[in-house]
């Protein structure tokens, strides 16, 4: 039989049935059907465009006042106005990149363990913990970072890394400085905590979904576990793999409250690590209600506007890697 | 079936008699943290007394400058006071409540409150980043008994606009020529190095945690915290504490003038015991109310806290208004607040 849905065809198809339905009705609820969900989905598309149009609208005085220059100044000074987003962006992108430089392996390794090395009961104990652990509100873990983990690693590890890691040739200057406790490193390692649910949860369920048969024929030909994973796990679920860091990525570049706690709110670079520096998002979090001024305001929009303009780069990376990755897949076997 | 229909009756009807406790008329204020611990006070007393509550936000000077011009509050708090020009510009009326003073505090072991002595240009200095040891010789020489440690010294400012910031900065500029031309005065500004804390509790927080770091904090967080602060020099060269005493005298040389908006700055003011970082700090109203009746509610909280206020403001060290400035205050009120039909709401 012969799919259509035109009127004639769908009478016909419901003479057929035990218990026909009025066909003109069903025309009618198929066509609401269609027009809501695409109602739906044009707003999404329309949502997007507003907050770009206000982004860019409510950013055009500073761009106006200082054009490119404000993506590579320093400067942050509400009272002679002028503004600069290089500490801001810097901030972001390190404490992002830290995060996932730690948070991509430890979330390899749960995963790994949850799905191939785990005794059977500890892998719902285990999987429950990580997604509660996922659930935790951001500020909760800067209330924690600051009040609980910023004092122990003033106290114990910052004097260590000061006299054992400050010293090395070329990390050296990145690790030493005053153990204040809160800094971009301390940031970093918050996020890491945070990004790590996200990206365990994901990598872990995609690791189930591969079929057993091919692990199965993989261990059967005498490859270690170790191999398994590297040749036949991994190479299956890449996209999946790749989606998860990206999620991981994309909450590490807008989390807010939990590093305005911990990050030290300080408008300077520094190459020091352990000292304070600012995030994009803990920027708009501390000033935005008080920005006192068209040029103060329109410059913390432009802040956003960039934020925006990150993330949207760092996604479309994303897709282009998978693209990549996807072309290779014929070759090379 | 019926226990969900149980269930959902009796949270209906929780909801519902909820209702009515959420309609209590409470007037809502933003801005400075400076006074917020008073103000905290006199809104718990006055709801016993009234059973009128004030919502105050304490978001910072900035943030209460912000919101009373757009209207989203019924007062704004401000340890910077407007000028008259910007206050005509914005259509708003401007009146203190207290004085207060802001404090320096540290974090050095062994070190008690009181016991180190700062003078102006040696606490420019620190806070522009040029002495950067504890042990510097300008510190030294200043506190000869101190075992002062060889540690960098942490700055922690505001990472929020501020009026203490404002008061502590127009301190900063008056005494010292060089933070006037880097820095100068604000309720943000770009400091010379140094930790952002979020409002006055976010500074205590950090000076406490950081070891050998060093801070401004309105006085009562120093006091209610227990913290260390320092004693500074004043403009007659006597190194004082700060205390309700050194703040009164202070405030005592203070020109209030209701036509120009009661706009006074009392930092670096003479008098041979008075504390060099004094301020006071104002509330912003509309000069046009739309809805009077709310605006009555405000300043009648006002008046109930300049009268029966005086000694809740001083069991947390700060000074009360005198009684004739408050007179002034209250004429200021009838003079400029009006409703729609240009009636004058205060009488």
């Amino acid at each position: 039989m012969e799919l259509s849905t035109s009127l004639p065809a769908k009478q016909a198809v419901m003479a057929d049935t035990p218990n026909p339905v009025d066909p003109k009705r069903q025309q009618f609820y198929d066509l609401l059907f269609r027009n809501t969900t695409r109602l739906f989905a044009f707003l999404v598309l329309l949502l997007l465009a507003g907050i770009i149009a206000t982004l860019v609208v409510g950013s055009l005085p500073s761009i106006k006042q200082f054009g490119f220059n404000f993506l590579f100044s320093t400067q942050w000074n509400p009272v002679t106005e002028e503004f600069g987003a290089l500490v801001p962006i810097v901030g972001t992108l390190v404490t992002s990149f830290i995060a996932l430089l730690i948070g991509i392996p430890v979330s390899f390794g749960i995963a790994l363990y949850l799905t191939e090395l785990s005794p059977r009961w500890l892998k719902r104990p285990l999987g429950v913990a990580i997604e509660l652990l996922a659930g935790i509100p951001s500020i909760i873990y800067g209330m924690w970072g600051l009040f609980i983990f910023a004092p122990w690693f003033a106290d114990h590890i910052e004097p260590w890394m000061n006299d054992h890691l400050g010293k090395l040739p070329f990390f050296g200057p990145f690790l030493e400085g005053p153990p204040l406790g809160i800094g971009m490193l301390t940031a970093s390692l918050i996020l890491a905590i945070m990004v790590i649910p996200f990206i365990a949860s994901v990598m872990r369920d995609v690791f189930d979904i591969v079929p057993p048969m091919l692990k199965e024929s993989a261990y059967g030909v005498g490859a270690t576990t170790w191999e398994v994973v590297s040749h036949v796990v991994l190479p299956y679920t890449r996209v999946g793999v790749i989606g998860g860091i990206m999620l991981g990525l994309g909450r590490a570049l807008g989390e807010t409250m939990a590093i305005t706690f911990v990050i030290g709110n300080a408008h300077e670079l520094n190459k020091s690590l352990l000292m304070p520096g600012n995030s994009i998002a803990s920027a708009l979090a501390n000033e935005f209600t008080e920005a006192v001024g068209e040029l103060y305001t329109s410059s913390l929009i432009e802040l956003g506007l960039i934020l925006f303009f990150i993330t949207f780069v760092v996604l479309s990376l994303s897709k282009l890697l998978l693209l990549q990755m996807a072309k290779k897949e014929g070759k090379g076997t | 079936m019926n226990l969900k229909r149980v269930i959902f009756g009796m949270a209906s009807g929780l909801v519902l008699a909820a209702a009515p406790l959420t309609q209590a008329a409470d007037i809502t204020g933003a801005g400075a943290t400076f006074p917020y611990p008073l103000y905290a006070k006199w809104a718990d007393a006055y709801k016993k007394q009234t059973g009128i509550g004030l919502n105050y936000q304490s978001i910072g000077s900035g943030g209460g400058i912000k919101q009373i011009k757009a209207r989203t509050v019924d007062f704004g708090a401000s340890d910077m006071p407007l000028k008259p020009e910007d206050l005509k510009e914005s259509g708003l009326t401007q009146f203190p409540t207290v004085m207060g003073g802001v404090v320096p505090v540290f974090n050095l072991e062994g070190i008690a409150a009181g016991s180190l002595k700062f003078t102006p240009k040696v606490l420019a200095e620190i806070f522009m980043n040029n002495i950067k040891k504890w042990n510097d010789p300008a510190i030294a020489s200043l506190n000869p008994g101190v075992a002062l440690p060889d540690a960098d010294i942490s700055v922690v400012h505001r990472s929020d606009g501020s009026g203490t910031t404002f008061i502590f900065t127009n301190y900063l500029s008056k005494v010292s020529p060089a933070w006037k031309s880097k820095v100068g005065e604000n309720t943000s500004v770009q400091w010379p190095s140094g930790v952002g804390g979020k409002g006055n509790e976010g500074v205590a927080q950090y000076v406490q945690r950081i070891k050998g770091s060093i801070g401004y904090v309105e006085y009562a967080y120093a006091l209610q915290n227990k913290m260390t602060y320092a004693l500074l020099q004043n403009r007659e060269g006597n190194f004082v504490a700060p205390s309700e005493a050194s703040f009164k005298t202070a405030a005592a040389n203070a020109k209030w003038d209701m036509d120009k908006g009661f706009y006074e700055i009392l930092t670096d003011e003479p008098g041979k015991d008075s504390w060099p970082i004094t301020g006071a700090t104002f509330i912003l109203m509309h000069k046009f109310q739309q809805d009077p009746a709310r605006a009555k509610d405000v300043l009648n909280f006002f008046k109930w806290a300049y009268e029966n206020g005086d000694k809740m403001a001083t069991d947390l060290d700060y000074i009360p208004m005198p009684e004739a400035v408050v007179k002034m205050i209250k004429t200021s009120w009838n003079k400029t607040m009006m409703d729609s039909s240009a009636n004058h709401i205060w009488k």
